[in-house]
């Protein structure tokens, strides 16, 4: 780091009166009772020095930095100061295409004739480039997704290089992964990737994909481009021969344009349900091989034996953790009836000491919304929640004048047909349903379109098996909420997608098996 | 002409607890190269420092164990990537210990750094390859996880000085054990070399330690020590053999022996296929099984 940075801690990074303001608003964090804290936090701006956004970016293809086809450019915002960060070239067809085919000379003249082993070796290169990058990645990522600092430094950033550590070593072990047959590549994968976890989603697709030998032409997502095409100097770094990594940024018709593209042999896809039907639509009838990671409505169900303050802690993380914008959220709070009370109370104590601001800040718990859509989008859904008769409560607090900010609100006496418990909102908000018995409890938490995820929080081992056995959900977490590794599988039920990420489950969507 | 310098010479010592020790016994032997020149004194290790190696890896074992398996990865690649910074030296000295041209020791220096990767990436794969959930036909949920075993002493290959060493080295350690190992008799350098990247890599004091000395005094010791869980004899010469299992037995120590009918000198530590094998960690690991109701 330069001594610039290092001289410039009491300075908000970012350049943002209205950020800096609510920094230094006065202790005025409500109790339940009303009773204030009596402190307040300092501000901790983490430095933006460490990272270089650059005016333009080109696209990634063929391992050349390379300007759109038209030569059409877009904007990439802070969601947190509404600032643009930079301009970034707008894939087109013709650039999909383009990177189609370098995939696939890539995928024939070097990545399928390297061993197992140097396809390892380059992928270990990677996960420590990211280790040795990880501050820079951080920072940028929070910048161009609002995400908060502590979330993209401690959880996005590390995972991603545990992602890519992960599959390193299954890369040259493929035949124990599957025993009694060969694993072969399907060869050029094209990949679409959702805002919320740029970095992350991006590892969860490449570090499978290339261990197994496939080559790829990934698109991020078009409101946060930004860190994937810093990858893309990390594989340049890495010396990863040109073409087995391609990243194509644009809109949703360029990625929809990428997955109908003839020359691609598998799809991958993470986003919302309604676009995954449309992916899922735009390769029927070929031989594509298709995994999608889709929409979630998870419920946390919370017993009366459960140690309520944990599952407070567990619930929270559940819901505000991202802003709520995580496929996996647990957006539904199943609360048993004799504990309902309590529960509620305790979660608004807690929720009034969420700290809500810029994302930079290292005290930050809940940073910005990801675009002005998003924001809108929470916005109707919460107002539709009051509408239809739910009641909502939001902690006091102060939101910047400028950027994409929600508070992170509660709806109680929400019925299971109002729209806040049955849509996806992908924002901070929790609505909490009651039962009384463990049936009634599973029968609310699958009474959903979506399967991704659930919560289970009781003092109770055998209960909690049992409830797992019934809950339709593809990851469940007992008494911990939002629980990630590499090698554990991620994926949905139903409407919440098909196929594994993750865990040797994961390299499945990645090959094609063959007799020995 | 006289030398415009002379160098400084290494001593070679044995490795206990993350500490470079000579012998407390004060004795050493001469190491010969293959054409029957001398090349140094190696460390003549005693029973007592043997015992101390042991005493060291149990200390080690546990912490070593409840490290992520993540992390017990990253720290083996590490070794990796420090033995490729030192390449040069182990091609050396490999060399003049095993009589190899140049290229050829090159070769085996490569591959034993790519064996430490090669097993790095088994550290968060062993258990998933082989621990299992098991259907049992009652309302229980039953599954079996694999956990190292404690403490291994290892009787390294006498003719692979350093590519037999780490590939039997690095199962072991990957699994999670702390391990106690007598180095190559004959020749024991470049293992020495070897502890002195283990004590720069990110690998604990105490999680390996490397003893230099003559089998015949040391093997029995080791195989008789019951603080020793397990026991690797590949490289135990063949006159020793009952002796040493006879002793394992005492304490129904864990065995490891080569392939019936492979030996020691004719082993190819270059076949892939014959010297990367899961079931070589496999061997220092206990599979526990949990036995967990279901029900309201």
């Amino acid at each position: 780091m330069t001594a610039m940075a290092t001289k410039t801690p009491t300075v908000p990074a970012a350049t943002n009166g209205a950020v800096s303001r609510v920094e230094h608003a006065p202790a005025r964090w409500g109790l339940g009772d009303g009773a204030a804290i009596p402190w307040d936090y300092a501000p901790a701006p983490e430095s933006r020095e460490i990272v270089t956004i650059k005016e333009q970016y080109g696209l990634f293809i063929g391992g050349k930095d390379v300007a759109a086809s038209d030569g059409q450019t877009f904007a990439t915002v802070n969601p947190a100061t509404e600032e643009p960060l930079a301009q970034v070239a707008r894939g087109t067809a013709a650039d999909m295409d383009k990177a189609v085919r370098a995939a696939r000379s890539a995928f024939r003249r070097t990545w399928s004739r390297l061993s197992g082993k140097e396809r390892a070796k380059y992928l270990f290169r990677i996960a420590r480039l990211l280790q040795e990058r990880s501050r820079e990645f951080a920072v940028l990522e929070s910048m161009d997704s609002g995400k908060p600092i502590k979330e993209s430094r401690d959880v996005d950033v590390p995972l991603a290089a545990a992602h890519f550590w992960y599959y390193a070593g299954w890369a040259d072990k493929l035949d124990y992964a599957f025993p009694g047959r060969v694993a072969r590549p399907l060869g050029v994968a094209a990949q679409v990737i959702p805002w919320n976890f740029p970095l992350l989603m991006l590892a969860w697709k490449i570090a499978p994909a290339l261990a197994a030998g496939n080559t790829v032409v990934l698109k991020p997502a078009s409101t946060t481009p930004l860190s994937a095409l810093l990858f893309a100097d990390v594989c340049r770094q890495a010396d990863l021969p040109p073409g087995v990594v391609n990243i194509v940024p644009g809109p949703g018709e360029v990625g929809m344009a990428l997955i109908s593209n003839p020359g691609v042999d598998k799809v991958a896809f993470t986003g919302s349900t309604e676009i995954g039907r449309k992916i899922f639509q735009g390769v029927a009838g070929s031989d594509k091989a298709l995994t999608l990671e889709l929409g979630g409505k998870a419920a946390n169900i919370v017993f009366d034996d459960a140690p309520l303050d944990q599952a407070v802690e567990g619930i929270v993380n559940g819901i505000y953790f991202n802003q709520g914008e995580v496929c996996c959220a647990g957006s539904r709070l199943l609360a048993q009836e004799s504990i309902v009370e309590p529960l509620i109370e305790k979660l608004k104590d807690r929720l009034s000491t969420i700290r809500v601001g810029d994302p930079l800040d290292k005290n930050t718990d809940v940073g910005a919304i990801n675009s002005r859509s998003q924001l809108e989008k929470i916005t109707e859904l919460v107002a539709a929640g009051r509408a239809e008769g739910a009641e909502m409560y939001q902690p006091a607090c102060d939101l910047p004048d400028r950027g994409y900010f929600f508070r992170p609100t509660l709806f109680t006496n929400v019925a299971q047909s109002h729209r806040i418990a049955r849509e996806e909102i992908f924002g901070p908000v929790l609505s909490v349903l009651t039962f009384r018995t463990p049936e009634e409890a599973v029968e609310k938490a699958n009474n959903t379109p979506y399967g991704l995820s659930a919560g289970i929080w009781t003092d109770k081992g055998s209960r909690i098996l049992h409830m797992v056995r019934r809950m339709k959900a593809g990851v469940v977490w007992a008494n911990t909420f939002n629980r990630f590794d590499p090698t554990s599988p991620f994926g949905g039920y139903k409407e919440s997608g098909f196929g594994r990420e993750g865990g040797m489950h994961g390299l499945h969507a990645y090959v094609r098996l063959e007799d020995r | 002409m006289a030398p415009d310098r002379i160098d400084v010479r290494k001593t070679y010592k044995v490795y206990i607890g993350g500490d470079f020790l000579r012998s407390e016994s004060g004795r050493s032997y001469v190491v010969r190269a293959s054409n029957g020149d001398p090349l140094a004194n190696a460390v003549r290790a005693s029973r007592k420092d043997l015992r101390d190696a042991v005493r060291a890896a149990r200390k080690a074992a546990q912490p070593w164990a409840d490290k992520t398996a993540m992390n017990r990865g990253q720290v083996l690649y590490r070794v990796a990537e420090l033995m490729e910074g030192r390449r040069d030296q182990f091609v050396a000295e490999v060399a003049a210990a095993e009589g190899l041209r140049a290229g050829r020791a090159e070769t085996v220096v490569d591959r034993a750094i790519d064996r430490w990767v090669w097993y790095a990436g088994w550290a968060d794969k062993i258990a998933q390859v082989l621990g299992s959930s098991n259907p049992v036909a009652a309302p229980y949920f039953n599954f079996t996880i694999p956990e190292p075993t404690g403490v291994v002493g290892i009787v390294a290959p006498e003719t692979s000085s350093l590519l037999g060493l780490v590939s039997r080295l690095a199962p072991p350690i990957v699994a999670g054990n702390a391990v106690v190992v007598l180095a190559s008799e004959t020749r024991p350098l470049p293992a020495v070399t070897l502890s002195e990247v283990l004590a720069t890599s990110d690998v604990p004091g105490g999680v390996i330690n490397i003893l230099t000395g003559l089998k015949k005094e040391l093997v029995p010791i080791l195989a008789a020590h019951v603080d020793v869980d397990s026991l690797d004899v590949w490289g135990v010469p063949a006159d020793l053999r009952t002796e040493v299992e006879l002793l394992a037995a005492e304490d129904i120590k864990r065995i490891s022996r080569r392939p019936a009918g492979v030996t020691d000198a004719r082993f190819d530590w270059l076949d892939d296929r014959a010297a990367e094998r899961p079931e070589w960690i496999a061997a220092w690991l206990e599979m526990k099984t949990v036995w967990h109701p279901i029900g309201t």
